[in-house]
């Protein structure tokens, strides 16, 4: 069976770990046993973890010569086999953008730490912000589809790591944990479980690699050496991989299914949480950090008389619209903070019907308060 | 292509290709032999390639796993391959353009490191696939689509370059001289660190055709000419340097 529960391989129980050390340690927990990568603040710890522990671990670590060979190398590790990976930050996920699109197009699982902060550019280096939201799902040309999740604590950068890798190695996407400056360094007691679930990539011999009879299947994935002779190709291909550059049907199937196998699937893979919700009339939607301090805020309403609730997503990509239009049914408001200029924002407002929409936005390199969040709130008392 | 050969290759594929006369597809039938006198197991090697005409030498035709990446990125990906299984032999074939233009960063860092890889770079001095474009291969003077009045810049020695880079075996073989070509082929491939071949091979229809060399014969018999095994510099000869001198390049 692909889904198998394995003695957790790092120290379980009660422990005081960083976000990043807590990714790196979810993605030995999962099985990762490549990483290839390329320094970069925030980033870096998780590289620096996953040094010293993939080789004694039975894996490999390359330090590449920058983000684009990071992750080219993790494509290629994935075929030969591992469970792979990289980490980076907002410049490092710019430079990697054509080979995610290969990875999306070949259905190569790769697991990226996007670990964000402030941009654009160079922006500030050192800061947080969440401003790869859109990046992460549209940075490389074409259609395709991802898997991104959003942690708010440093115990959720270990378990959404192994869910990254478990969504990932299932659908055969790439799948991003979309972290943030402050969630990776955080420190903060976690609750590692002694066993966990994880899912290795299933393989029937001799079947078609790159399509299926379904039109939004998840085909069987072998790796290089197993005696398939496989032809991995980013140009369009038929199912076995034999290049089709010509016929518009070959196309029209595949980029179809590419889209179809992830967003058909949205009722298993989406996941959030719910606080106060039964009775709000003001919904607060938030994710990563900023979920924190909507909490805080959305109790401070509470206290206050507000009926107010949060949507917390744990699921960005695909984004489950249809959670929105339901909960909209109910609220006569949404508040929507973020520290970018309101990317999830424009996602929610497209399914939220006629209940109105505000944005609270903060880029200035720091997080967003809970007293910002409930002088939001105030305001659509 | 001999019929001894076929069965390194997809029964699926019945042509090259190439144009007629290119030089890639007489490296392709090098690359096969040398395969072949090394009985190499096809099941556990994987052959990487790029984006031009050069990087569909392995991709479809060889009957084993095959990896045709991104344009400039081969190397790259084939790093990831070795490391992840070092049991499988991963053999990296591409253009000029694509190893060393836009893959020339992950070339040299992979020479650098040492990882057992076998790089051949079919070197036309030209970017073939996109309509015959400048290189940083193409010599000074020549004439390409982005240098209708001639290359100003000098070209890269491929030789020197990878070498510099701390390749411990390094290569310069022609399509006009496949004996030898396929001797190095094969050392590069039974190499256990990083080997590169560099492989002299005509393109006809983009270089040929702009630099008066009209008919592939014509380029394959200048080529021959030009290549030379012993080091010295002939003022006559193009490109000017020593970019045409064949053989092992190792201390
Ligand atoms: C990122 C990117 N930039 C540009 C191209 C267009 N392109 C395709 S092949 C090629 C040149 C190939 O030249 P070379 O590697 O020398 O191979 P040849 O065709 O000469 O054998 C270029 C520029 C591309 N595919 N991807
Ligand atoms: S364009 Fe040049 S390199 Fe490409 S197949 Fe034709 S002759 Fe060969
Ligand atoms: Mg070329």
């Amino acid at each position: 069976m692909p889904l198998t529960t394995v003695t957790n391989p790092v120290k379980a129980g009660s422990r005081y770990l960083s976000g990043n050390d807590a990714a790196a340690e979810g993605a030995i927990a999962a099985g990762c046993r490549f990483y290839g990568g390329y320094p970069i603040t925030p980033s870096s710890e998780i590289m620096e973890y996953m040094s010293r522990e993939m080789v004694p671990r039975g894996g490999a670590f390359l330090q590449m010569e920058d983000e684009i060979a990071s992750i080219s190398s993790v494509v290629g590790a994935s075929w030969s086999g591992a469970k792979a990976m990289t980490a980076t930050s907002g410049p490092g996920l710019s430079l990697m953008q054509e080979c995610l699109g290969y990875a999306a197009f070949t259905e190569t699982p790769v697991v990226v730490v996007d670990v964000q902060r402030a941009g654009p550019c160079t922006g500030q280096a050192t800061k947080v912000g969440a401003g790869d939201i859109m990046a992460v799902k549209w940075g490389s040309h074409g259609d395709y589809q991802v898997v991104a999740l959003s942690p708010w604590s440093v115990q959720e950068m270990f378990s959404l790591t192994v869910e990254a890798f478990n969504l990932s190695e299932r659908l055969r996407v790439p799948a991003f944990l979309l972290a943030e400056e402050a969630t990776g360094h955080l420190r903060e007691r976690v609750d590692l479980p002694e066993t966990i679930e994880i899912y290795n990539r299933d393989y029937t011999p001799g079947q078609p690699v790159f399509g299926c009879a379904e039109a939004d299947g998840i085909p069987s994935m072998p790796c290089f050496g197993a005696g398939e002779k496989l032809m991995v190709t980013g140009s369009t291909h038929d199912q076995w991989g034999f290049r089709k550059t010509e016929g518009p049907e070959f196309h029209d199937r595949l980029v179809r299914r590419l889209s179809r196998k992830v967003l058909d699937r949205k009722a298993e893979i989406c996941r959030h949480e719910g606080y106060y919700l039964d009775d709000a009339e003001v919904v607060v939607v938030a994710y990563g950090f900023t979920a924190r301090s909507a909490l805080r805020a959305v109790r401070q309403a509470r206290q206050d008389g507000m009926a107010v609730g949060l949507l917390r997503l744990i699921t960005i990509w695909p984004f489950d619209g249809e959670l929105i239009s339901r909960v909209a049914q109910g609220a006569r408001g949404f508040l929507v903070p973020e520290m970018n200029l309101g990317q999830v924002d424009g996602l929610v407002r497209s399914a939220a019907g006629d209940t109105p929409v505000k944005s609270l936005t903060q880029v200035n390199g720091s997080t967003i308060s809970p007293a910002s969040i409930l002088a939001a709130l105030g305001e659509m008392r | 292509m001999a019929r001894s050969m076929e069965k390194y290759l997809r029964p699926e594929v019945k042509t090259t290709p190439f144009c007629p006369g290119c030089g890639h597809g007489v490296l392709m039938g090098a690359l096969l032999r040398a395969m072949d006198q090394l009985q190499l197991d096809m099941e556990k090697t994987v052959f990487v390639s790029g984006i031009g005409c050069a990087a569909w030498i392995p991709s479809p035709n060889f009957a084993a796993d095959t990896l045709h990446t991104l344009h400039g990125r081969a190397v790259a990906f084939a790093s990831g391959v070795k490391a992840a299984n070092p049991d499988l032999k991963v053999i990296v074939i591409s253009g000029d353009g694509d190893l060393t233009s836009i893959g020339g960063n992950h070339l040299i860092h992979a020479a650098r490191r040492n990882q057992e890889l076998t790089v051949i770079c079919a070197n036309n001095m030209i970017y073939g696939m996109t309509g015959g474009q400048m290189a940083p291969t193409t010599p000074q003077g020549h004439l390409t689509a982005t240098s209708v009045q001639g290359n100003p810049y000098r070209a890269f020695d491929l030789v020197k370059l990878v070498k510099g880079a701390g390749a411990p075996y390094v290569a310069r073989g022609s399509v006009v001289r496949p004996y030898d070509l396929i001797g190095y082929l094969k050392k590069a491939i039974a190499s256990p660190d990083f080997a590169f071949v560099e492989v002299l091979s005509p393109c006809p229809t983009q270089y040929g055709r702009r630099n008066k060399l009209d008919s592939p014969g014509a380029m394959y018999d200048r080529l021959g000419q030009l290549c030379r095994t012993e080091a010295g510099n002939d003022p006559a000869c193009f490109p000017p340097e020593d970019a045409l001198l064949l053989g092992e390049f190792n201390d």
